[in-house]
């Protein structure tokens, strides 16, 4: 039996239920007890002081690459889990691009059972859309779903054939699943190492121009449309999305969409000089880009927040750019990033961080959380948002060191992540 | 070692103006040492210096290796294939292995934008980008604005028109710099395909017809089509090329003045510049390849400043 716990007089951020006052929050056996204030503490509960710190509903990111199996020495489920925990996360949805991808109910399966071994955030295994996401016939939804994925997703390649992605659409509607569409229109990316501007015009690298992301937004959109279905945009980058993304949910179409923390706050600029660590698919783009897409997380035409945590090898991203491969981590920087970047700057306030971080991603991914009614189950981040610190890799519990923020003081941190009741993770020297 | 350039040359965006002019100036007297009987000094005695091209190039890697040996350097050449690059070294293995053997110079040509660079942060020893994918090759454009200077007594308001292959060519990123920190006007004439979409926000003009290019020009700096490129969809045809934006003596002679001629090389003859043009009045192409010794003499040997005994023996035997 858990043991209950008392979350005593933090802010209570919940936008699910529009609260954003001092209050008590009780978790008992798994679950939400009770909010409010002065509530008193059972026999044998922990009570943990939450004086100046934020308490929400968990954060759940519903991006992230696990690299299990196939790729053990750059992440594993438990590592990737005990990383999340560490970042605030409750939950994570794990992408299937693994080796062998995870396109059947066995490998959903096997990282189900992974991730129940760490004890750490959630895992929501996310299923491909084609078999081997080769982008030729569809891989078993439903199979998949039964044993625990929420949804399908080719990432890491776009889905390249129209008429495929319509299939799958029309598909998962039986299942009620987001399908997720990493978009690229392939011959137009092709080659391309970071955004297409003046910056690659200078280095001499291949550009990737915006229109390759954007072709495919609108072509999804239309096919959301036609199909009824629910299509996922991954990783918003361009100015260009922003318009169509809106353009699709004005006209009620089944579109939902994601940023990363970095698209929110970096530009192509941070490249300098062929730092690797600033390499990622999408590319970082241009500063009306990364306006336009603050200003769509502010008025929510972008859904939510996932941070796409794509480890790599020290010696994978320690190689000439073009050869180098895409993606940095995030798990660990995420929440500190928005808060520094977001919410100090002005874009966002605390519900609305709550909102893209934890409400969101529940209710677009169908996902247990993002609330902390009565009854939920009891998945919570407690954070100081006054908690500053430089970035240091080295300290990651992700075994990814990559990131772009190294050295950078950030302010905002997760001090307990509470999972099921269970506190998960604990911010080292935390007394209270 | 590191001098007036600092440690490496890496391009043309990281130098001054006066850093450019002193590479150029320094070049002179060096041109003289390449007319003596006996073509050597002994500025670079005892320095190693290591050839590393891990692409296939003859004349740049010939210009270097005769730069070095004049200065009494001891050049030793690797090759991509037949190095341990064949077997699947990693470019930061080979600068570990490099570092270890003590060399004093590194000399890369590589196929991937930003190796140099990757090479120089990586090890003590100079590095001198001989030309990194699709990024810059500084000593190429030293000797252009070397021989444009040569001809026009001063490149500030000359007006020098890259033509060709802009997209691909490192080449053209070096003009583009040198030649617009030194004061010439800078344009590009190509199909659209083959320029860079955002190459105007560095500051050159684009022509789009090749007749306005040479309408406009000073100079023209014509880049090899490279034939991959055709396969590559960027253009229909070579032949069509050629009726479209080669350079030819017909095109030349509507010119309302004379237009010098440059090229890079190696020469597609037919293709972007007729051989009536490359071997004509007009052409400098060969006293490109003469200065390039020159361009490469001074800056292995600007590199190599900050030691007093080098720099005294350098002046004397140029003298």
């Amino acid at each position: 039996m858990t043991q209950p716990i008392l979350l005593r007089g933090g802010r209570v951020v919940d936008p699910s239920r529009k609260i954003d006052a001092q209050q008590d929050v009780l978790l008992a056996a798994g679950l939400i007890e009770a909010c409010g204030r002065g509530l008193a503490a059972p026999d044998g509960a922990r009570v943990l002081d939450c004086a100046g710190m934020i308490v929400s509903p968990g954060f759940i990111d519903v991006h992230c690459h696990l690299r299990e199996p196939g790729r053990e020495d750059v992440e594993t489920v438990a590592t990737g889990a005990r990383a999340a925990a560490a970042g605030g996360f409750t939950a994570v949805c794990a992408m299937p691009n693994t080796d062998p991808v995870t396109d059947n109910q066995a490998a959903v399966g096997f990282i189900i059972r992974q991730a129940q071994r760490a004890k750490a955030a959630r895992v929501h295994p996310i299923g491909a859309i084609s078999l081997g996401q080769r982008g030729e016939a569809l891989a078993e939804f439903g199979e998949m779903i039964g044993a625990g994925a929420v949804a399908v997703s080719d990432d890491g390649r776009p889905v390249a054939s129209a008429q495929l992605m319509r299939t799958a659409l029309e598909y998962a509607r039986t299942f009620n699943i987001p399908v997720i569409d990493h978009c690229e229109e392939p011959t137009l990316s092709h080659g391309g190492a970071m955004n297409e501007g003046i910056v690659s015009a200078r280095l001499g690298l291949k550009g990737i121009p915006s229109e390759a992301e954007e072709i495919m937004v609108i072509r999804d959109i239309l096919l959301a449309r036609r199909t009824k279905g629910h299509v996922h945009l991954a990783h918003m980058s361009t100015v260009g999305s922003v318009e169509l993304i809106r353009w699709g949910k004005e006209r009620g179409i089944n579109v939902t969409a994601e940023v990363c923390p970095h698209h929110l706050t970096l530009t192509e600029d941070r490249v300098g000089a062929y730092d690797t660590n600033a390499k990622m698919n999408p590319p970082l783009r241009t500063a009306a880009d990364v306006a336009a897409l603050r200003d769509a997380v502010a008025d929510g035409t972008i859904d939510l927040i996932a941070t796409d945590h794509a480890p790599h090898h020290y010696d994978e991203k320690e190689q000439e750019f073009a050869n180098a491969p895409n993606g940095i981590v995030g798990l660990e920087t995420a929440l500190a990033v928005v808060h520094t970047k977001l919410v100090a700057g002005g874009v966002l306030d605390y519900p609305r961080l709550v909102e893209r971080m934890s409400c969101a991603p529940a209710r677009v991914f169908h996902l247990p959380g993002g609330t902390l009614e009565r009854g939920a189950v009891a998945d919570v981040t407690v954070f100081d948002p006054r908690a500053e610190w430089t970035v240091d890799p080295a300290a990651f519990l992700s075994k990814g060191r990559n990131t772009p923020y190294a050295g950078e003081k950030l302010h905002g941190r997760a001090i307990f992540t509470i999972v099921d009741g269970e506190i998960v993770y604990t911010m080292p020297n935390t007394t209270r | 070692m590191s001098g007036a350039l600092g440690k490496d040359l890496l391009g043309l965006e990281p130098l001054s103006a006066e850093q450019i002019k002193l590479i150029l100036d320094t070049a002179e007297p060096f041109k003289e040492i390449s007319e003596r009987a006996i073509k050597k000094v002994p500025t670079l005695r005892g320095s190693t210096i290591v050839n590393l091209f891990f692409e296939n190039s003859t004349r740049t890697r010939i210009s270097f290796e005769f730069a070095e040996k004049r200065l009494s350097a001891d050049p030793v050449n690797v090759s991509a294939t037949g190095s341990s690059v064949s077997k699947g070294e990693t470019l930061v293995d080979t600068a570990r292995n490099l570092e270890a053997m003590r060399i004093d110079m590194v000399v890369i040509r590589h196929g991937s934008s930003g190796a140099a660079q990757f090479l120089a942060e990586r090890i003590k020893s100079n590095v001198i980008n001989a030309g990194d994918g699709m990024h810059e090759h500084p000593t190429q454009g030293l000797l252009d604005l070397l021989t444009l200077r040569d001809h026009f007594g001063g490149l500030a308001g000359k007006r020098v028109c890259i033509c060709g292959d802009v997209l691909h060519s490192r080449v053209a990123r070096s003009n583009i710099w040198g030649l617009r920190k030194v004061g010439a006007e800078v344009a590009v004439c190509g199909p659209r395909s083959l320029l860079p979409s955002a190459i105007e926000e560095l500051g050159v003009t684009v022509f789009d017809h090749i007749e306005d290019a040479i309408e406009w020009a000073d100079a023209l700096n014509v880049l090899r089509l490279q034939i991959e490129r055709m396969t590559g969809g960027y253009i229909p045809s070579l032949r069509e090329y050629n009726r479209v934006f080669g350079v030819t003596r017909d095109r030349l002679a509507r010119a309302p003045r004379d237009v010098l001629i440059l090229h890079p090389g190696p020469m597609n003859r037919g293709v972007e510049i007729d051989s009536d043009v490359a071997d004509g009045d007009h052409s400098v192409i060969l006293d490109q390849v003469t200065n390039g010794i020159a361009i490469r003499m001074a800056v292995l040997y600007l590199l190599a400043g900050g030691n007093p005994t080098l720099a005294e023996s350098a002046k004397a035997a140029a003298r």
